[in-house]
């Protein structure tokens, strides 16, 4: 580190309380405060999910269609789909980081679980606005 | 307690399980011989195990995750409450999940 510049000194925070709290991965606790928001969504979630979920047992796709199609159901499964995929990708990430050690591994480990949770997360999302639009 | 694996554990079968979540949906959106490829599934012997399994899952989890969220607010450290919330995921669980199967097969049987 070169000696402080007063004209681009912005901050008068010292280094150490600017890393402080953030750990190793210097995003800092987002993850953490995620993880827990989009769980306490599923567990609000759960119960109309249930219910829809229900109500198509042993219906054929037209029934499945116009119930998933209908707004208030399309949302419903738009907002669990968004908070599992988000839940999932997240939670996956902490079990990578405990359990792989080597880092080409981890890293690649990490790719893949972006790309599964988003493909699946757009994957669901596609097949909802479709059934919602009558295509 | 070796119930904290078990949350991970069931996460982990949460995680690869959206892919019967994902095929149903898209299965929906594609059309009637999509969705009945779907149905023949899920009636299945192999099937209804695997729905079943990942109606447990999916409430233990969630029980469990409740566990945490109560500690994460500070709550719940004491050895009985520790145990209580332990067994309370546990039982609550697996009997939610019955409950659960008995209801569908109710309703899914009038159809």
């Amino acid at each position: 580190m070169s000696a402080p510049n007063p004209t681009s000194q912005k901050s008068m925070r010292t280094p150490l309380g600017k890393v402080r709290a953030l750990g190793a991965s210097h995003s800092g606790t987002s993850d953490f405060w995620r993880q827990r928001l989009t769980a306490v969504a599923m567990i609000l979630l759960m119960i109309p999910v249930i219910v829809i979920v229900m109500s198509l047992l042993g219906r054929n796709q037209a029934f499945a269609t116009q119930t998933l199609g209908s707004p208030l159901v399309a949302i419903i499964m738009l907002l669990f789909i968004v908070a599992s995929v988000w839940h999932m990708k997240i939670g996956m990430q902490v079990v990578i980081e405990d359990y792989v050690h080597d880092e080409k591994i981890k890293l690649v480990s990490i790719i893949a679980n972006n790309f599964f949770s988003i493909a699946v997360g757009l994957a669901s999302i596609y097949a909802i606005l479709k059934l919602s639009s009558g295509v | 307690m070796a119930l904290s694996i078990v949350h991970r554990a069931t996460g982990v079968a949460l995680y690869f399980g959206t892919l019967l979540l994902v095929w149903w949906l898209v299965a929906a959106a594609s059309g009637p011989a999509a969705y009945a490829h779907v149905q023949a599934f899920t009636g299945s012997i192999i099937g209804r195990l695997i729905a079943f399994g990942y109606t447990w899952a999916l409430i233990h989890h969630m029980l469990s995750g409740v566990r945490h969220l109560v500690w994460d607010l500070g709550y719940g450290f004491k050895a009985s409450e520790r145990e209580w919330l332990t067994w309370a995921a546990l039982i609550g669980g697996i009997g939610l999940t019955i409950l659960l199967w008995i209801v569908a097969y109710v309703i899914g049987g009038g159809r």
